[in-house]
């Protein structure tokens, strides 16, 4: 009980909409600050901090040009070769370096991933929010759409979304946003339920409060750590959801990504002889997700301390 | 709330849910840039064809006659004409259905079933220790992409080991006598052996997850001592009592389970050359095949929905306070 109430103090108020979204910043700064105080936590900001690193320079890090042959002393095309010192993941069929692939390959799998989840993450928010303040029809109308939304199956949806809108990083967020926002929403909604019966919400009503302002002044501040944990969740679910889509050869064919490495390496029929074709790409996506989910659940045990006694 | 009558809802539940759907569906192929007739007519075929067909299939008609005539067509069982095969879009389908379903509902059933065995034993062991371990094991399995657990399994126990072959349902050549011969030979089970194995054991933590926290929190219910002070037998208490009341959350999560083995499942059927319809959406994404990326997409759906109505209904049945919301 007493870690809720202390989500409950006011903030220093600011006007309006500024207000709003210095109050969220201050709460998802809070609960960073937080999740670094068990190991999990520590863990996931570590894994999340490299990627980010590597993404942020990957310029200066990546040893070769990502899609360019490399070549061997004697000057011949560097293909197919096993994991040495100049080539600590191997290269492919084509020569190319497929370290300096994973590392170009971070940077768009993490600016996909963390768009589509903070997307998903906002939509489920505000949806759970709505249904769960109003009630109602609102509420009866909001939760079956949520639970239609569980009846989609995502990947084919998310490929017949591809065969209509084309392929392209803005197509792979919206697919990918468009259905993972249901689980947000149903945890905020049930949250919701139980904040808006407390003494705080009939206090800003008794003083005029419009209900626009207690869901967003009032309950929303109260629901962004756990929306927040979703988004970690979700961005897990992304990065996954993004790399088998690329993998199925539906990503954006232009740019490289650690799923599109893995379609190649898995086209091309080689992966027989060339085991690091497939084997780095993929050890990558599962570092990343497993940041996030290991994020996900220190922070889980933060909010919800019952998870230790166990 | 009577049984009965909670059933019935949750039968119109579903059924809107479909009818959501298929009007999804047909709304997100209108909004398609381009040609929306390309839906039905191959944009290959000669103009004047074209149009002809455009007529026939009434595609020159206002949207909302459309809509009805897609309904109409969809309740008479006509998912349309594929570009590709050149066939009707339900025979194209139709084994490809039966292949996907061979894979999940076994998968489905081996994962609830071995979590829920794994789940209460650790919980009635309360390893202690094992404690952070299982989640460490668990949040690592659940960010194994399928499809590449999939690939270096394949060249593990196909290429290298030669265990089990590297593709397809059957050896080619093989003419199966019936339906039942079909499904239940060795040379169809052997083919089928790894993508089975490995759909379970990404899915089996779930369950066994849920199924552990349900035991523990069980644990201390009241209900649970008045077994014990009643002087029944503690393996009584544990099965009839303990386990019985603990498995709820565990059917209400074979929804989302199902869905999640489906998104799987779709992916493995690529590595696998699995004659399923996954790999027939892939395909129909490539070739443009708009009626049989249509069609498979509304099949897997219903398999979804459907199933997430059985869980529904099964849970309703077990736990009676469901029934009053």
């Amino acid at each position: 009980m007493e870690e809720q109430l202390g989500c409950e103090q006011e903030t220093t108020p600011l006007p309006g909409l500024l207000g709003t979204v210095a109050s969220a910043g201050r709460a998802v700064g809070n609960q960073l600050s937080i999740i670094g105080s068990n190991w999990f936590g520590r863990i996931g900001l570590f894994g999340l901090g490299l990627f980010l690193v590597l993404a942020l320079l990957a310029a200066v890090l990546a040893p070769y040009p990502p899609y360019k042959e490399t070549y061997r002393p004697d000057g011949e095309v560097a293909f197919l070769e096993p994991p040495s010192l100049a080539h600590p993941f191997g290269t492919t069929l084509m020569g190319q370096d497929i370290l300096s692939q994973v590392i170009w390959g971070t940077r768009r799998t993490l600016v996909i991933a963390l768009t589509a989840a903070f997307g998903a993450a906002f939509v489920g928010t505000n949806v759970g929010l709505i249904a769960g303040y109003y009630g109602g029809k609102t509420d009866t109308i909001l939760m079956r759409l949520t639970d239609i939304a569980y009846g989609i199956p995502f990947i084919p949806f998310a490929m017949v979304g591809i065969m209509i809108l084309g392929r392209g990083d803005m197509v792979l967020v919206i697919v990918i946003a468009s259905i993972l926002w249901r689980t947000t929403s149903r945890v905020v909604r049930s949250q919701v339920l139980t904040l808006r019966e407390r003494p705080f919400v009939a206090a800003a009503k008794s003083m005029g409060a419009s209900s626009t302002r207690i869901l967003y002044r009032h309950i929303a501040p109260n629901v962004i750590p756990l929306s927040f944990l979703y988004t970690l969740i979700i961005a897990g679910d992304a990065v996954l959801t993004e790399a088998s889509l690329s993998f199925l050869g539906l990503g954006n064919p232009k740019t490289i990504s650690w799923g599109q490495i893995l379609f190649y390496a898995f086209s091309s029929q080689r992966m027989r002889q060339a085991w690091w074709w497939g084997l780095f790409p993929g050890l990558a996506i599962v570092a990343l997700v497993l940041s996030a989910f290991f994020l996900g659940r220190s922070y889980e045990e933060i909010i919800n301390p019952r998870l230790r006694a166990f | 709330m009577e049984l009965r009558i909670f059933i019935v809802k949750r039968l119109l539940l579903m059924l809107l849910t479909f009818f959501i759907l298929v009007t999804l569906v047909f709304v997100l192929f209108r909004v398609m840039p381009g040609n929306p007739a390309a839906l039905v007519i191959s944009p290959a075929l000669e103009p004047e064809a074209q149009a002809a067909l455009m007529h026939q299939f009434g595609l020159d008609q206002p949207l909302h006659v459309q809509y009805w005539l897609y309904i109409k067509s969809l309740l008479r069982g006509n998912l349309g004409h594929s570009f590709h095969y050149r066939q009707p879009v339900s025979q194209v389908l139709g084994p490809k259905l039966l292949n996907t379903l061979v894979l999940i509902g076994p998968a489905t059933l081996f994962a609830l079933i071995a979590g829920l065995f794994m789940g209460g034993l650790t919980a009635a062991r309360r390893a202690g220790k094992l404690d952070s371990a299982a989640t460490v094991v668990t949040l690592t399995i659940k960010s194994l992409p399928t499809f590449w657990t999939s690939m270096l399994a394949l060249v593990a126990f196909a290429y290298v080991l030669k265990w089990v072959p590297s593709a397809g349902m059957r050896t080619p050549g093989y003419v199966a006598d019936n339906v039942f011969d079909k499904f239940f030979n060795l040379d169809f089970l052997h083919h089928l052996a790894l993508p089975l194995i490995i759909l379970t054991l990404h899915f089996v933590a779930e369950p066994l997850l849920t199924m552990r926290n349900s035991m523990l929190e069980t644990q201390g219910e009241d209900f649970i001592d008045m077994a014990r002070a009643k002087g029944i037998g503690e393996r009584r208490v544990v099965y009839n009592h303990w386990v019985r009341n603990a498995l709820l959350p565990v059917v209400s999560i074979v929804p989302m389970m199902v869905g999640h083995i489906m998104g799987g499942e779709v992916l493995l059927e690529i590595v696998f050359s699995w004659p399923g319809l996954g790999r027939e959406i892939v395909n129909a994404v490539n070739a443009l095949d708009y009626p049989v990326a249509q069609a498979s997409f509304l099949m897997l759906a219903v398999v979804v929905v459907g199933l997430n109505f059985l869980a529904d209904a099964a849970y309703a049945w077990l736990d009676p306070r469901v029934r009053l919301e």
